[in-house]
């Protein structure tokens, strides 16, 4: 132990060297965190940014936008930005990267170097699809199908898809440097199951960017070498199977929807005990959903497949696979309940986020189980239904519980706390911008409009407006905090060590934390929702 | 896992033996992820053999034999003489380790030359997949697409062993320096983990490759 050399021991990382090189070549895992966050805001309003345009194109029946092509290039851009460039990163690789070690009471991750060079990894990827889109775009939607990607797409589909291809092996790196930082970091004392629920569903997350992850590689390899020669494996003229492609496809995208929802439940499992000062009720049963969650996720994916001429008894395992999904989520929900009831419940800015979280959430998954009947979904498939359906879990479930997370932690990472009435301001506005704009949606989906389409018929405009209409409260609450989050970098009153009286061990060090985060390793006597009693203020604790 | 000459150890970790192990553990679940990458490719490649057997066979024989099996018993080789120089650097002999790191990258480049020559002969008789193409016929189709997995799989392989070599001779270069003792030689036996990997997969492509199609 006396061998160890560590670095000045006493500084905020903050003010551990201010110069470009310091934070560009820097291994400490909360730098490498703000690197990411600021990456992804840039990705968040460009995505955003295309999102806009279509909802603007869809104000009228024959569309703003005179011309489908360009219809198409915007909500591919959309959906390839905001899946692998935001959704993917934000909670696990953003905030994970910046708490995991704090909670587990590290002095940083497994593999410092290793977290560098996949954020790197993620800005090439990131720079190749970013030179795709703006060299005039692809047409194939984020799902890339097969043959319309190989040999009818028009643009950079092949540039696209090496950018993905390369974020992914960021993924894989942070993925892997998560799992053995969990096996191996943790401080003495900190067993399994006194682990937070938020590293837990890190844990689970980080299987899924390791196993399923690899799988996309190899298929985008595959359409690769299809869309550069104009032949390949899934080519019908050579025998070739296009439904190959898809299988391969939903094998890692659909466990990548949980890589984008499950450090959301994690993030909502941390901050409800806090401000409902009560111990998170069933703590294991929430454990174990999470990793449930992560392995059904592998064996559903034939459900984005109903339509597409799979066999029938594939598709009623399928389905019924899916359906299992919902428990575990429902155990989640009632837990969350179940902490809140007789809670001292307060209304803190993260707290109204973790409200919406629930609320969307549920309605997302409720929805979901429409979708993974095969009579309702031969119906619904590929109608403004699952848009809707995807966006309450992805934006209403994981965009809050971003949210959220950054309002909860943002203290911790920046010294600094926000102006608290315009943040819970923005929260609610936020729920409800996002009900107007995708509520509609349902109703348009189950009276069949179809999704992907620049025009529709002139019955649907009435809603189709409301929609729009949604998504300017929308951005206007999505705006809200990029200005006062940024403004209380600035002018925000100092944070204490733990404003909001949390039990984890990221709350026992300073804010900003040390860059070795703790001088003396702390040892773990207890789990991390031992409030004493209900009614106990946090400065009491 | 660092560069600092020593300790080798960084401040997360309790000693050296924790980072170590950490290290080796990594590795292991790096190789996990791989698994999932070459079983993808040969899954795909089974499920579409399964529709076109004719084909796939017709495409098969056309490989050259010799060369993959000759590259198949350098491998093995390679993979037994750099296991050697991890017993030799666990013995504390780092002269024989450097010996063993050369011979290894002399064997891994020799596969990647005959690799390179096996990749000529295949385009000068046209089994490139795209353009015009050795086998006609019924089994065309077939044939085209073993030959599309044959060049995705054999250059992602490929890959994977420049990599190897260039890894083993920065361990050959890491002990030449000194930067290794008997206690702590971590990179080595990581490094050995991957070009074991590595040759696990030729293993498994040379039947998909070589033999499927001539049974
Ligand atoms: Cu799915």
């Amino acid at each position: 132990m006396s061998q160890i050399v560590l670095p000045q021991s006493q500084i905020s990382y903050l003010s551990d060297g201010v110069s470009l090189r310091s934070w560009l070549l820097t291994t400490d895992h909360k730098r490498i965190a703000i690197l990411y966050m600021i990456s992804i805001t840039f990705f968040f309003f460009l995505g955003g940014s295309a999102a806009a345009l279509i909802r603007y194109n869809l104000l009228v029946p024959q569309g703003m936008i005179q011309s489908a092509e360009t219809y198409n290039r915007l909500f591919t851009m959309h959906g390839i930005i905001m899946v692998w460039f935001f959704l993917v990163p934000a909670v696990p690789v953003t905030i994970g990267n910046f708490m995991l070690p704090l909670m587990l009471g590290a002095r940083d991750l497994a593999f410092p170097k290793l977290n560098l060079i996949s954020w790197y990894l993620f800005m090439a990827g990131g720079a190749c699809a970013l030179y795709a889109l703006f060299s005039g775009g692809i047409d194939t939607g984020w799902t890339f199908y097969t043959p319309l990607s190989s040999n009818y797409a028009q643009g950079h589909v092949a540039a696209v898809v090496i950018g993905i291809f390369i974020s992914g092996f960021s993924s894989i790196a942070t993925g892997l440097n998560f799992i053995v930082t969990i096996h191996r970091l943790r401080a003495p004392g900190l067993t399994w199951y006194r682990l937070p629920v938020f590293v837990w569903s890190l844990y689970s997350t980080s299987v899924i960017f390791v196993l399923a992850t690899p799988v996309l590689a190899i298929t985008l390899i595959l359409l690769l070498f299809e869309t550069l020669f104009h032949v390949g494996v899934f080519d019908p003229r050579l025998g070739g199977d296009p439904l190959l492609f898809q299988h391969l496809f939903w094998f890692y995208s659909h466990p990548a929807v949980y890589i984008m929802i499950l450090p959301g439940l994690g993030v909502v499992s941390e901050i409800i005990p806090v401000f409902a000062r009560k111990e998170l009720f069933g703590y294991k049963f929430v454990v174990w959903a999470s990793v449930s969650i992560a392995v059904i996720a592998f064996f559903v994916w034939g459900h984005h497949m109903f339509v597409s001429g799979q066999s029938l008894f594939a598709s009623v395992t399928f389905s019924l696979l899916s359906y299992f999904v919902a428990v575990p989520s429902a155990i989640k929900v009632f837990n969350w309940l179940g902490t809140l009831h007789k809670g001292h419940i307060r209304f803190d800015a993260p707290m109204i986020y973790a409200f919406g979280f629930i609320g969307l959430f549920t309605m997302g998954g409720l929805t979901g189980l429409f979708l993974a009947a095969l009579a309702a979904d031969v119906e619904l498939h590929d109608t403004y239904f699952v848009v809707a359906h995807f966006h309450y879990i992805m934006v209403g479930g994981m965009v809050s519980a971003y949210f959220a997370a950054l309002h909860y932690w943002w203290p911790k990472m920046t010294g600094k706390m926000y102006p608290e009435m315009l943040a819970r301001a923005a929260a609610l506005l936020m729920f409800l911008g996002f009900n107007v704009t995708f509520f509609p949606q349902f109703i348009l989906g189950y009276l069949g409009m179809p999704r992907r389409y620049h025009a529709y018929p002139p019955e649907f405009q009435v809603l189709n407006v409301l929609s729009s209409a949604g998504a300017t409260i929308l951005a206007a609450a999505y705006l809200m905090p990029l200005v006062y989050l940024t403004f209380s970098l600035f002018r925000g009153d100092r944070a204490p060590a733990n404003p909001w009286g949390g039990l984890g061990l990221e709350w026992q060090t300073p804010s900003p934390p040390f860059t070795i985060n703790f001088v003396v390793t702390p040892v773990v006597t207890k789990g991390p929702y031992e409030f004493p009693k209900p009614g106990i203020e946090p400065s009491d604790v | 896992m660092s560069e600092e000459v020593a300790p080798h150890t960084h401040f997360q970790y309790a000693d050296a033996t924790h980072q170590s192990d950490t290290a080796v553990a990594g590795m292991w679940l790096f190789l996990a992820s791989e698994v999932l990458f070459f079983g993808g490719l040969i899954i795909a490649w089974m499920f579409c053999r399964h529709w076109q057997p004719a084909g796939f066979d017709a495409g098969g024989r056309e490989t050259v034999l010799w060369i993959g099996t000759l590259n198949l018993f350098l491998l093995i080789t390679s993979s037994f003489v750099y296991s050697s120089g991890l017993a030799f650097m666990e013995a504390g002999n780092i002269r024989r380790l450097v010996q063993c790191c050369v011979v290894t990258m002399a064997i891994g480049t020799l596969f990647l030359l005959l690799k390179f020559y096996e990749w000529h002969i295949d385009l000068s008789e046209n089994l490139f997949p795209a353009g015009p193409f050795k086998i006609t016929g019924t089994d065309a189709g077939g044939a085209r697409m073993f030959w599309s997995f044959y060049f995705v799989a054999t250059v992602l392989h490929a890959l994977h062993m420049i990599i190897g070599v260039g890894l083993v001779g920065w361990v050959a270069v890491q002990a030449r320096r000194g930067a290794f003792d008997d206690g702590w030689y971590t990179p080595v036996e990581v490094v050995g983990l991957y070009w074991s990997f590595v040759d696990i997969v030729w293993i498994v492509l040379y039947p998909v490759i070589y033999l499927v199609g001539r049974g």
